[in-house]
């Protein structure tokens, strides 16, 4: 394998050093707790605390912050904060409750999540979540979510994959609208009370930084296109994933890179960009019209079938192949779990399949799901009560009944586990800058289990940050941030909004952002390969290049502007992508959501390399030259490395 | 599919607005209604003018972002579905289109098909929640809550706040918005110490905040993509007029 | 609105039943007429009971009409833009009928008076003969009149047909268990009530009363 030092330089190794490592690790926390400086209730009020992101992450660390008595300023892009991207979670949300008594525990959901991330998480952190996983169960009931109840009253639990315990607390199949609207409820009684004050349709395009601190943000209000500023003693991040790098995703429209990534720029380094989930069942691409993939959900795997035709190119429609032309690969491949295997492991697959000429509808990129098996056994009612919402919203979405005709699904991205790299407390390498949910890179390691999503977010927001935060508090008072420092921020931000409107050239911001979604799935996606990941860097490349001299942004600075917005988290994208790619090209081995060809035994099965990647990669910007690379060892006290094997 | 698309355009909120007319080609019958604008905005886009702008985000029926009234109904034909989850194949080919935005006093437009839905959060601010504060919460099991009212809360708490109600209501009432919160949470036994106030306040706020007042016309249940039922309306009147007379 | 809305029923079932007794004569519906006019004696003076029902009456509808002013008044408040595309109607025809329907009821209550209390409006409008007015009044010669009536009552059967589902809504004791019976009840007592009404002037029209 070629070298792959000439897209990156390596720098110090980083360690955490705020998890009290010598204390065993259940009782890091309360240790940590306990460490930590705390800030009288006086002084609170004359902290004033950013916090950028709405979501379950920022809202929860919005409404407990301000409960607490801090002043905090709060912004999101959509019109309200109960849009952030967290309310499109369906399955649930794990907790170690063990209320079905089947030997669930705080020490097993650990074990879970570090083996689930195979083993590229830091075990302080991912232990520390598991603790706190009860606690959140306690808050939301508090608050109001209407979690799914069994008759006598009490709490219902599904199990979910990677688990063999059943701990998973949801709310039908929209858990992460109920637990958002609670942690919104409880932000708006903050903004209510004064302590909060929000800022929706706001983007924030720049961190202010002073004496090496962060202290402030220039944000774009996306109503009149004006630039302003704002300063505080801390700024949160906590802006979500960026899985829209691809164009098509499950993500919103909407969500960006674009917050972390310009933080980025300020110093924060991004960990383990190239660290992609890819969930196997979507709905498949239609046309070039296509905007976003949706899901659906990962339970349609327990009662459908996963095939495909045995012959390549077999264009009969799926009632006219006789069982025995059809191939059911996951069960051919994987007789012990059949189709219930992993999520990439599905995924990979079924790319597979199709890359073989064997994948149904529209430009063969599709397999089917097919529920007659299940209709026959368990009788169309019983499947109807299990899943009739999501065919319903299958057919919505493409026009077929599949009571009639297998539904057609294919992976898509929908989960970034790389993201800012943070300490123990949150706090990014910027000093004062801490990041939430899924915009940092914490818990999950090279693969995040289901449910787990949510469980880190309400984390972070409601039990974590509250507690870290004051220890930074405590330890830096502010000093004033000069007005030139803010005016420079928010020139520079003027800027780019001129630099992007005065190109006026042949292309539409969404035809590049089309095409480095095309680049990055072809070539980082669910496989990677070193001659692929080299050319898609070169491609990237040459599209930015394009970008800046060729794209078309209609309209004005100075009103509603959507192709504005739009133009300036591609151009963000466009360099994020080249990161990911060189992530994917230095990490050799195979490990969770990243899967090297290169890196694999005889079955196709992934192949990690503990030996030379037990370690998180945290990239440096330098202004466009080759980034540096601090690796994080990862160690394991207390999980031990092993494969994973689903045969 | 081909069509003649006719839509409001309004360049800011001070500007009076007009329909205006675009003919498309070429659109896919799989084309959701919203990549349709998607591809009607590229060409305008490349032609030079500026596209235009409608709210949307998760483009799955949940955040409720997406808005657009579609031939006089808000989210357009098709029941229980919003906006971005309605595909072109329920139109015909050749048909003519007509496309505003949300209109009431509440929710001002801000450009074109855009409208401003803060009044919703305030609405919220004023009570639509369960006072927590973090940590202090007793375990999740302390309070069975019986599976028909837990069921029941869920089906109120499914509102995605998306405002169509307001939208179909000839009184541009949010009463059904308002009611569902009020339902949710006075259901469950965590919501019972401040059910009167969260009643009596959101009421007065939902007033206060220009929108209209309901005569029972049930217009909002029909728009509604999530199928908020008009029974919360009459639950949050009782609440109310028992709140009232203490 | 509810309130005032289940007050002027009250009265309208009395005053159904009151007009149904024409069909039992001249000497029976003018007593009844008289009668009226003795309630509460000797308690009350003459006349005072049904002086303190027709200001009762007159308040009340005041009232609803106030508060159906106030709601129309913040309906236009709440949308000053209209559509460009007329709104479907999807919910009830009836509910959508309640305010122009409201305003000929009260048209229709103004020229009742005029015609059959006052008399101003009536060919025969003598005081104490209340069968002879109402005879002359819906002549068959005074078939428009006879229309008008007709008009009214059915928008009346509508108004009726959502106001008392819509009140027993806005009073919070609607119970979705019950829905359907309240619709049926809802539907069958406007359908009675209108036609209670009308089918005095149709009979006086068509002959069968004279
Ligand atoms: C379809 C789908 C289903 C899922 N299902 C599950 C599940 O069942 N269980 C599970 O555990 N996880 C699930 N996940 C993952 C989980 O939902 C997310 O990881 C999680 O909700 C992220 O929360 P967050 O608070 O970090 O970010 P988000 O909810 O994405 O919030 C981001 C916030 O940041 C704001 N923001 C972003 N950029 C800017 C900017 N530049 N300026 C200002 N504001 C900005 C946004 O406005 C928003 O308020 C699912 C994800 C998807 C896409
Ligand atoms: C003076 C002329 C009238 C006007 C302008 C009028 C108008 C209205 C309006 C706008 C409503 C609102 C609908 C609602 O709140 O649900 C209403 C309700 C109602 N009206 Fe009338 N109306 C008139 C006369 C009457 C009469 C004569 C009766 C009775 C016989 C009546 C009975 C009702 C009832 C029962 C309701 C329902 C009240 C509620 O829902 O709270 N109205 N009316
Ligand atoms: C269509 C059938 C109706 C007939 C034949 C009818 C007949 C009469 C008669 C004969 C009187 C005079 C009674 C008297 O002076 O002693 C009267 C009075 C009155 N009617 Fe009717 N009526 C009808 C419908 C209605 C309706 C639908 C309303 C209300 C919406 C109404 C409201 C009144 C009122 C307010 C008075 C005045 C009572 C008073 O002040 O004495 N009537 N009606
Ligand atoms: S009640 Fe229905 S229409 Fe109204 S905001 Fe909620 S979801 Fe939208
Ligand atoms: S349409 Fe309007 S009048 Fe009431 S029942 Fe719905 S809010
Ligand atoms: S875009 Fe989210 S509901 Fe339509």
């Amino acid at each position: 394998m070629s070298d792959a030092t000439e897209f990156y330089s390596s720098g110090e190794p980083i360690a955490d050093t705020k998890a009290p490592a010598a204390a065993p690790v259940e009782e890091r926390w309360t240790q940590r707790k306990f460490d930590v400086k705390l800030v009288n209730p006086a002084n609170k009020r004359k902290k004033t605390v950013i916090i950028v992101g709405t979501g379950l992450a920022g809202g929860s660390a919005g409404a407990t912050l301000g409960e607490l008595g801090y002043k905090v300023i709060q912004f999101c892009f959509q019109d309200s904060p109960r849009r952030a991207h967290s309310i499109a979670a369906q399955g649930g949300i794990n907790a170690a409750k063990n209320y079905r008594n089947d030997g669930d525990s705080v020490h097993r959901l650990f074990y879970d999540t570090v083996k689930g991330g195979d083993f590229r998480a830091r075990e302080s952190n991912v232990h520390r979540l598991a603790e706190i996983s009860t606690q959140i169960i306690d808050q939301c009931v508090a608050q109001g979510v209407p979690f799914a109840r069994e008759y006598g009253g009490l709490l219902d639990n599904r199990s979910f994959g990677g688990a063999q315990v059943s701990r998973t607390f949801y709310a039908r199949g929209q858990t992460g609208q109920q637990l958002l609207l609670g942690a919104y409820q409880a932000l708006m009684r903050q903004v209510d009370a004064g302590n909060v004050e929000l800022h929706a349709r706001h983007e924030m395009l720049d961190l202010i930084m002073h004496e090496g601190k962060a202290r402030g943000v220039v944000v774009r209000d996306l109503m009149n296109g004006e630039i302003k500023s704002y300063t505080a003693d801390v700024v949160i991040l906590a802006t979500g994933g960026y899985g829209n790098v691809y164009f098509l995703s499950t993500n919103a429209m909407g969500s960006n890179v674009t917050a972390a990534w310009r933080a980025h720029k300020h110093g924060a380094y991004f960990a383990n960009p190239c660290y992609t989930q890819i969930h196997p069942t979507c709905i498949p691409v239609s046309g070039d019209h296509q905007s976003k993939l949706t899901l659906m959900s990962e339970s349609l795997r327990n009662d459908g079938r996963v095939w495909v035709p045995k012959e390549a190119g077999d264009s009969r429609r799926p009632s006219d192949i006789p069982e025995d032309e059809r191939d059911y690969y996951l069960e051919r491949i994987y007789p012990a779990f059949g189709n219930l295997v992993p999520r990439d492991i599905a995924s990979r697959a079924a790319k597979n399949v199709c890359d073989e000429g064997r994948g149904v509808g529209p430009g063969g990129l599709g397999v089917y799901l097919d529920f007659s098996d299940a209709i026959e056994r368990l009788g169309r009612k019983a499947v109807e009560a299990k899943y009739d919402n999501l065919f319903q919203m299958y057919e919505r979405i493409t026009g077929e009944n599949p009571y009639e005709q297998p539904m057609r699904i294919y992976p898509a991205v929908h989960y970034t586990m790389g993201g800012l790299w943070v300490d123990y407390d949150l706090e990014s390498t910027v000093p004062g800058l801490f990041v939430l949910g899924e915009a940092n890179f914490s818990d999950h390691g090279a693969n995040r289990l289901g449910a787990s999503a949510l469980m880190q977010g309400l984390a972070d927001g409601y039990f974590v940050i509250p507690q870290t935060v004051g220890e930074y508090l405590a330890k830096n008072p502010a000093t004033a941030v000069p007005d030139a420092t803010v005016q420079a921020a928010v020139d520079g931000v003027n800027a780019q909004v001129e630099k992007l409107l005065s190109i006026k050239g042949e292309r539409t911001v969404d035809s590049y952002h089309r095409e480095l979604g095309h680049i990055m799935w072809e070539y980082c996606g669910m496989e990677r390969t070193d001659e692929g990941l080299r050319k898609a860097i070169g491609m990237i490349r040459a599209l930015r290049e394009d970008f800046w001299q060729n794209v078309t942004v209609p309209g004005s600075g100075d009103d509603l502007n959507q192709s504005l917005e739009k133009a300036g988290r591609v151009a963000d994208f466009l360099e994020l992508g080249e990161l990911m790619c060189i992530d994917a090209l230095h990490r050799t081995e195979s490990c969770g959501g990243h899967f090297r060809a290169e890196s694999q035994d005889e079955d196709g099965e992934a192949k990690r390399d503990d030996e030379n990647f037990s370690y998180a990669a945290a990239w440096e910007w330098t202004g466009g030259d080759k980034p540096v690379l601090h690796k994080e060892d990862l160690v394991f006290e207390y999980v031990k490395p092993s494969t994973r094997s689903y045969k | 599919m081909k069509l003649k698309l006719r839509i409001w355009r309004q360049k800011n909120a001070a500007d009076k607005g007009q329909m205006v007319t675009y003919d498309i080609d070429d659109i896919s019958e799989d084309a959701s209604f919203l990549e349709m604008l998607d591809v009607l905005n590229e060409r305008l886009a490349l032609e030079g003018e500026e596209p235009i702008a409608f709210d949307h985000d998760c483009r799955e029926g949940i955040c409720g972002m997406c808005s657009l009234v579609i031939n006089g109904q808000p989210h357009g034909p098709e029941r229980n579905t919003t906006t971005c989850q309605l595909h072109m194949r329920k139109f015909k080919d050749g048909e003519t289109i007509d496309v505003e935005p949300w209109r009431a006093k509440a929710f001002p437009v801000v450009k074109d098909l855009v409208v401003d839905r803060s009044a919703f959060d305030k609405v919220i601010a004023a009570g639509g929640y369960i006072s927590a504060p973090t940590g202090t919460a007793p375990d999740a099991h302390a309070t069975p809550v019986p599976k028909v009212d837990a069921d029941k809360a869920f089906v109120a708490a499914e509102c995605i706040g998306c405002g169509a109600c307001v939208a179909a209501c000839p009184n541009g009432s949010g009463t059904l918005f308002l009611s569902a919160k009020v339902a949710h949470l006075g259901l469950l036994p965590q919501g019972q110490p401040e059910r009167d106030s969260r009643v009596l306040n959101m009421v007065q706020a939902h007033e206060d905040l220009d929108f209209g007042g309901c005569t029972n016309t049930g217009e909002c249940t029909i728009a509604c993509p999530k199928g908020i039922p008009q029974e919360f309306i009459g639950r949050m009147n009782r609440d109310w007029l028992s709140a009232s007379g203490k | 609105m509810a309130v005032t809305g289940a007050l002027m029923v009250l009265f309208l079932i009395g005053h159904m039943v009151g007009n149904l007794k024409i069909f039992f004569g001249l000497e029976e519906f003018n007593g009844y007429a008289a009668w009226l006019r003795t309630i509460g004696e000797p308690a009350l003076h003459h006349e005072w009971f049904l002086w303190i029902m027709r200001v009762g009456l007159v308040v009340v509808v005041v009232m609803h009409f106030g508060a159906a002013a106030e709601l129309t008044a913040r309906a236009k408040r709440a949308r000053p833009v209209k559509y460009q595309h007329r709104p479907k109607v999807n919910g009830s025809y009836a509910a959508r009928t309640m305010r122009w329907g409201g305003v000929i009821i009260l048209l229709f209550i103004i020229w009742h008076i005029l015609d059959l209390t006052v008399g101003v409006a009536n060919p025969h409008g003598v005081h104490g003969e209340a069968y002879q007015n109402v005879v002359a009044g819906f002549a068959p010669d005074r078939w428009w009149v006879t229309i008008f009536y007709v008009v009214s009552m059915i928008m009346l059967g509508f108004h009726l047909r959502h106001g008392l589902v819509s009140a027993v809504q806005t009073l919070g004791a609607k119970n979705p268990k019950h829905d359907r019976t309240l619709n049926v009840v809802a539907t069958g007592f406007a359908v009675l009530l209108s036609i209670g009404f009308l089918i005095v002037p149709i009979s006086v029209t068509l002959g069968v009363v004279d």
